[in-house]
């Protein structure tokens, strides 16, 4: 019998605010989804998004990419800068063909454990139904 | 041949780069030549008795900033640059960016066969004001008909353009705005950007330079024009400074001092995407 | 050397049944407004009239991107791949011009020298040119002054020769080109003999390049070079439509668990070229880089190796942005540069 897909994803997070989040989710023993894999970053501001290509090149099938709230960024505006760079990188990566429903972009407090789950939950599901990440997948290293 | 404006156009930059080059305030003059068969080519005059070298006509299509940059060409002295609309956008941009001072060059535009001496930032940004970008109609359609294609067929496409790709970097060489010492594609700690040109190396390095073009490309075309094996390059770059105009009305090459794009921010800034 | 004669007509049969034959062929094709050596899938594709493609044929022999290693690391046992042990496709490259054979037979002999490169050697073996002859040459080219010309059979296994419209004499220079035109004899007819030097284009030599390398011998401190390349861009296009350029990089490529080492395509023209670790680079401005790439090819080459790296397929000019033109700057260093 085939194995269901499962969705990989990866996640980016701010130290601060998402990280301290995820953590209340669990305090508060709240079940999600297992499928993500979180990376602790100092800020968003510090997310490149060189990083989320790394991600989907090393077979992850979506990205989650989460912060502090706008004006509640721990260094005050990295959060402002990231998104920025947030708003014209998925239209990029759109145009160029690749499709952004795959990447999530959040703002999750510490203290929404709740509003965590949900993100990975809803991120799990849309991914799952999307299927296995193919664009990367056939972007290989192998003769072009 | 030339018509009779282009013809007292030609006649006008010379007694121009003659009093630049007699009085000494300048001290080389970067402009269009004769090239090989029907182009025109970079030339750099230095003396009167070169003067002649140089033309202007609708050949006189290449990003001619990017030498303003080159080590042998700065040791010669204060340049004036024979600049078309899309030079002086670049120019503009460049002082923006603190790479360049309006005082250090004098920027030469040819309108109705006279030859106009743009010295500061106020005439530079007042040129600019006053000529549009004015791209080729079909351009403007080949984004829009990319847009409205479903994400599969637009990956299908530009996998299929970037599959002749094979990193020569010509497009980044002939970007007065690619100015880095450094390309992100040098380095190796971490390697950011696979050196190969295979699908994902090249998938790589051009996300990226549209990313860092994005709110600093002006427009010009002259990827498009160095690209050896014709991937319409400038369709990634020109998006990429668009979807700046759009998301925050902030437009390349327009102010001498204005703030990047990409490394500033505005606090109204909107969003739909955001969870 | 047999010779044939091939009726247009013919060729296109003989090229389609050369694909189902088991090899791929390769022939010039449009991909938007330039040429292409891609492979042949409808020969109503092939394009025939034109002086030059855009790429060279050299891709064949060696490709712009090649896997020489492969590791996997998995459930901890080490698995690694010497690709030099797969097997390379049989292929025939058709239409490719004389300069172009005669590039890829240098190159193979570069490759070849000293400890032979067998990626290189494995594709020449596999491969089989079958060249066409120039009837029409540009302002571009200068194979007559690079030691080849509009009809040299250097390089090629089979030579074709347009000779009236719809017709060739053909040519079966090697073995191999015999082998192929035997295994195809339906489509070849007996030929009268041909003086093929009547349908060939006559391009006047422009410089000589044993005088020109006699000159370079002693212009290291020139300055010429520095005015010469003052409008170079230091991309590598030059180097990459270059049927003869063989500089490559070597990156190592993937994470712990899997990785290849390859070879990829590299350009003298680059700034970081020379680089060295220590933060030295020998060429650091654009001057030392153009010397380096006209000095390697017309003076260290010919002087080390009797190689001249250089056949006048004129594609470095029509692709270079700047429009350096490379036999213009030949025919100036041969009328201002004296020998020392």
């Amino acid at each position: 019998m085939e194995t269901p897909f499962e969705p990989k994803i990866v996640a980016f997070v701010c130290n601060w605010c998402t990280y301290a989040g995820a953590d209340l989710t669990g305090t508060s023993r709240i079940k999600y989804a297992t499928n993500v894999r979180i990376v602790r970053f100092p800020c968003t501001g510090r997310i490149d998004y060189n990083l989320l290509l790394k991600a989907f090149a090393q077979g992850a099938d979506g990205v989650i990419v989460s912060g502090c709230h706008p004006n509640d960024c721990h260094y005050t505006s990295g959060n402002f800068h990231a998104r920025r760079r947030w708003i014209v990188f998925r239209q990029m990566m759109e145009y160029m063909g690749v499709d952004m429903r795959r990447v999530k972009f959040a703002w999750v407090s510490a203290a929404e454990g709740a509003k965590w789950a949900e993100v990975v939950n809803s991120a799990v599901a849309d991914i799952r139904e999307l299927g296995p990440s193919e664009a990367f997948r056939s972007m290989t290293r192998d003769v072009a | 041949m030339l018509s009779t404006d282009e013809r007292r156009a030609m006649h006008a930059l010379h007694q121009k780069a003659k009093e630049l080059l007699e009085s000494g305030k300048a001290k080389v003059i970067i402009g269009y030549g004769n090239g090989t068969g029907d182009k025109a080519r970079p030339v750099f005059v230095r003396s009167v008795n070169e003067i002649q070298q140089l033309v202007w006509d609708q050949r006189c299509r290449q990003n001619l900033a990017v030498y303003l940059f080159k080590p042998e060409i700065k040791k010669m002295g204060t340049p004036a640059i024979v600049a078309t609309p899309v030079v002086v956008r670049s120019i503009v941009q460049l002082i923006a960016e603190r790479q360049i001072k309006s005082s250090g060059l004098i920027t030469l535009t040819v309108e109705d066969s006279a030859v106009m001496e743009l010295a500061d930032d106020a005439s530079l940004e007042a040129y600019v004001a006053s000529h549009p970008v004015l791209f080729p109609p079909h351009v403007n359609k080949e984004i829009d008909s990319l847009a409205a294609m479903p994400v599969e067929k637009r990956f299908a496409f530009w996998q299929e353009e970037l599959s002749r790709c094979f990193k020569c970097y010509a497009c980044r060489s002939s970007c007065p705005l690619c100015y880095c010492d450094r390309c992100i594609t040098e380095c190796n700690q971490p390697q950011w950007v696979d050196v190969a040109p295979h699908a994902l190396g090249n998938f790589e390095w051009h996300i990226n330079r549209a990313m860092h073009l994005a709110g600093r490309c002006v427009q010009c075309g002259s990827c498009n024009i160095a690209c050896p094996v014709g991937i319409p390059i400038s369709l990634l770059t020109i998006e990429a400074t668009r979807i700046v105009e759009r998301e925050f009305g902030q437009y390349a090459g327009t102010q001498c001092n204005a703030p990047a794009a990409l490394s500033s921010f505005r606090v109204e800034d909107k969003e739909t995407f955001i969870l | 050397m047999n010779q044939y004669s091939l009726s247009h007509e013919n060729l296109l049969k003989f090229l389609a049944a050369l694909g189902t034959s088991g090899k791929t062929v390769y022939a010039p094709q449009r991909k938007g407004e330039k040429l292409f050596f891609e492979p042949v899938e409808d020969v109503r594709a092939v394009v025939f009239d034109y002086v030059q493609t855009t790429e060279s044929p050299k891709k064949l022999l060696f490709p712009k991107y090649q896997k020489l290693i492969s590791f996997d690391l998995a459930e901890g046992e080490l698995h690694v791949k010497d690709h030099a042990t797969t097997a390379v496709p049989e292929r025939v490259l058709f239409g490719c011009r004389p300069c172009d054979a005669s590039a890829l037979q240098r190159l193979a002999d570069f490759f070849a020298r000293d400890i032979s490169d067998t990626f290189v050697a494995q594709r020449q073996k596999a491969l089989t040119v079958i060249g066409m002859s120039c009837i029409k040459t540009d302002a571009d080219c200068f194979c007559t002054s690079a030691g080849t010309s509009p009809g040299d059979s250097t390089g090629s296994d089979i030579l074709l020769t347009p000779i009236e419209s719809g017709r060739y004499f053909v040519e079966c220079l090697t073995e191999k080109g015999n082998a192929l035109a035997a295994s195809n004899k339906e489509f070849f007819e007996q030929s009268t003999p041909v003086d093929k030097e009547r349908y060939l284009p006559k391009i006047e030599k422009t410089f000589s390049h044993e005088e020109i390398a006699r000159k370079l011998a002693g212009a290291f401190g020139n300055e010429i070079w520095e005015n010469a390349s003052l409008r170079c861009i230091g991309c590598g296009a030059c180097a990459f439509v270059c049927p003869m350029c063989s500089c490559f990089d070597i990156q190592d490529e993937g994470s712990y668990k899997n990785g290849d080492r390859v070879r990829c395509w590299d350009s003298c023209a680059f700034s970081l070229f020379t680089q060295h670790t220590s933060g030295h680079n020998p060429r650091p401005i654009q001057s030392d880089r153009w010397r380096q790439r006209v000095m390697h090819k017309f003076s260290y080459q010919p002087q080390q190796y009797d190689l001249l790296g250089c056949v006048g397929c004129g594609r470095c000019s029509r692709a270079c942005p700047a429009d350096m033109n490379l036999k213009e700057q030949l025919q100036d260093i041969a009328a201002r540069v004296e020998v020392v």
